[in-house]
């Protein structure tokens, strides 16, 4: 079962998906096998998409921490009148959904929408923006939660020592940096298991934007549960792996620190 | 020394929080030289008056009157809290944070920590993270990241009330160092043993008020007010 086969007959209209197929331990069974001969195969469309993935959601995720973080970290330390209510909407914004994000910037960037002249509808840049869109009040939701609590055992300190507002965020930034790893790694496991927002900005075109999650869910619909599964599993480890490596490349959760 | 910030005088100074009155109003002069121990029972209002000097709580009332502009007084003073505030980094990081606040080159700021380190005794304990320091060591370390600015003025916060016999000791060794050095030490104290060894005059404090300001031989053998009396009795002072 090559991928390139199946993934060229995308656009026709699959009869067999039309009538709900039964999953049984079987289909279970051919995913994991499917899986492990996609990788072991290298097969080259699963690289193709496995990268185009990774590319979208890291650019992503480092974008809106770049964005996210010092904005949690400037909630925690500044008092301004609507604090209350800016940390409430970003709270709400958490549960964000994909999809209306997908919609909201789709009309935006579409031929007639005011940003149609970039012609960034249905390319990667797109589903890089609708994610950032996703990704950056969840991380500075938890990069202020985390933060709070930093600056409420420094406030003593860092006031009695005079510093100024940017020396206390960059203090806080750094000294709080394995919980701020959590919360971009936290954006990055929303980010790349998301399917609604990147399907209707990319528009899951072969070889352009299709990403392990609309093939996923592309495979679904037409009934190859195996397929499916397979991508499905491939997510998953890649999932794991990232945090795994970002973890050991930074030294966290080894015992023995703080 | 050249442009002192002291003296130092307080004219009716209030701190209010929620409506109540935690502090004053209180009046009362520090003069360039001496250790100040300011005593007084639990809620009195000892740790708020060192605060509102050093300009860590905002008054509701009154004047703090300084001998320098403000800009020089809040860089020439420093404040050793009760309990230490540890930051996430080693212990010789957190000694240098300071420097490095007011723009010292990296390694001049580990340097120059690790010079005072070694005035404190903590200098083995240099790379190691400062969480894991035990009671003592934190507060030593607490006095060397505020004598490194080599301020004028020190504020100590009972920087010996968890503390045991040798490590109360050291510390009371090192504040007697800092102030024959030309420190001028206002610290608040429960400890009567503590203000007798180290104290040139002491401030009493009760509810808020100030009871009396008087030289330490006068204080400890003739008080002047009744709670003063009655708390050196080891009377209950409520």
């Amino acid at each position: 079962m090559s991928l390139s086969w199946v993934f060229s007959n995308a656009g026709s209209l699959n009869v067999e998906a039309l009538t709900p197929k039964t999953v049984t331990m079987n289909d279970i069974l051919q995913g994991l096998i499917s899986a492990f001969h996609l990788i072991v195969t290298l097969d080259p469309d699963l690289i193709e998409i496995s990268l185009r993935s990774l590319y979208v959601t890291t650019s992503a995720v480092a974008i809106a921490a770049v964005i996210g973080l010092p904005f949690g970290c400037w909630l925690a330390v500044r008092r301004f009148r609507f604090r209350r209510l800016t940390i409430a909407v970003l709270n709400a914004l958490m549960g964000l959904p994909p999809v209306v994000v997908g919609l909201i910037v789709y009309l935006l960037l579409s031929r007639s929408g005011p940003f149609g002249v970039f012609g960034l509808l249905f390319t990667p840049t797109a589903m890089i923006i609708a994610q950032v869109v996703i990704l950056t009040p969840l991380i500075a939701s938890i990069a202020h939660q985390a933060i709070r609590d930093l600056w409420a055992e420094y406030h003593d300190l860092l006031i009695s020592l005079n510093t100024t507002r940017g020396q206390r965020i960059r203090t806080l930034l750094w000294d709080g940096r394995r919980a701020l790893l959590t919360a971009a790694l936290a954006g990055f496991g929303r980010g790349i298991g998301e399917v609604g927002a990147i399907m209707i900005v990319g528009g899951n075109i072969d070889h352009v934007t299709r990403v392990l999650t609309t093939a996923i869910a592309l495979e679904t619909g037409k009934g190859e549960f195996a397929l499916a599964l397979g991508l499905g599993f491939v997510l998953i480890l890649l999932a794991i792996a990232v945090n795994l490596v970002i973890h050991s490349l930074s030294k966290t959760e080894v015992s023995g620190r703080w | 020394m050249v442009g002192s910030i002291l003296p130092l005088s307080l004219h009716q100074v209030e701190v209010r929080k929620r409506g109540k009155r935690l502090l004053g109003p209180v009046s009362v002069a520090f003069p360039s030289d001496g250790f100040t121990m300011v005593m007084g029972p639990n809620g009195a209002g000892k740790s708020t008056l060192l605060k509102t000097i050093h300009g860590l709580e905002r008054t509701a009332a009154g004047q703090i009157e300084w001998n320098a502009p403000q800009q020089v007084v809040r860089a020439r003073q420093a404040f050793v809290f009760q309990s230490p505030v540890i930051m996430r980094r080693t212990t010789r990081e957190n000694v240098a944070y300071p420097m490095i606040v007011r723009g010292m080159q990296k390694r001049a700021a580990s340097e120059l920590a690790q010079s005072w380190l070694e005035r404190v005794g903590l200098a083995d304990a240099a790379e190691r993270r400062a969480r894991v320091l035990s009671g003592g060591e934190r507060q030593k370390m607490a006095l060397a990241r505020a004598l490194i600015t080599d301020p004028e003025l020190l504020f100590l916060d009972e920087p010996c009330a968890n503390l045991d016999g040798s490590a109360t000791r050291e510390i009371e060794h090192l504040l007697q160092t800092a102030h024959t050095s030309g420190i001028r030490v206002i610290m608040a104290t429960h400890d009567i043993g503590q203000a007798r060894r180290l104290a040139t005059d002491v401030v009493f404090l009760h509810k808020g008020q100030v009871q009396e300001h008087t030289p330490a031989p006068e204080f400890f053998e003739n008080p002047q007010s009744g709670p003063a009396k009655a708390y050196l009795n080891g009377d209950i002072v409520e």
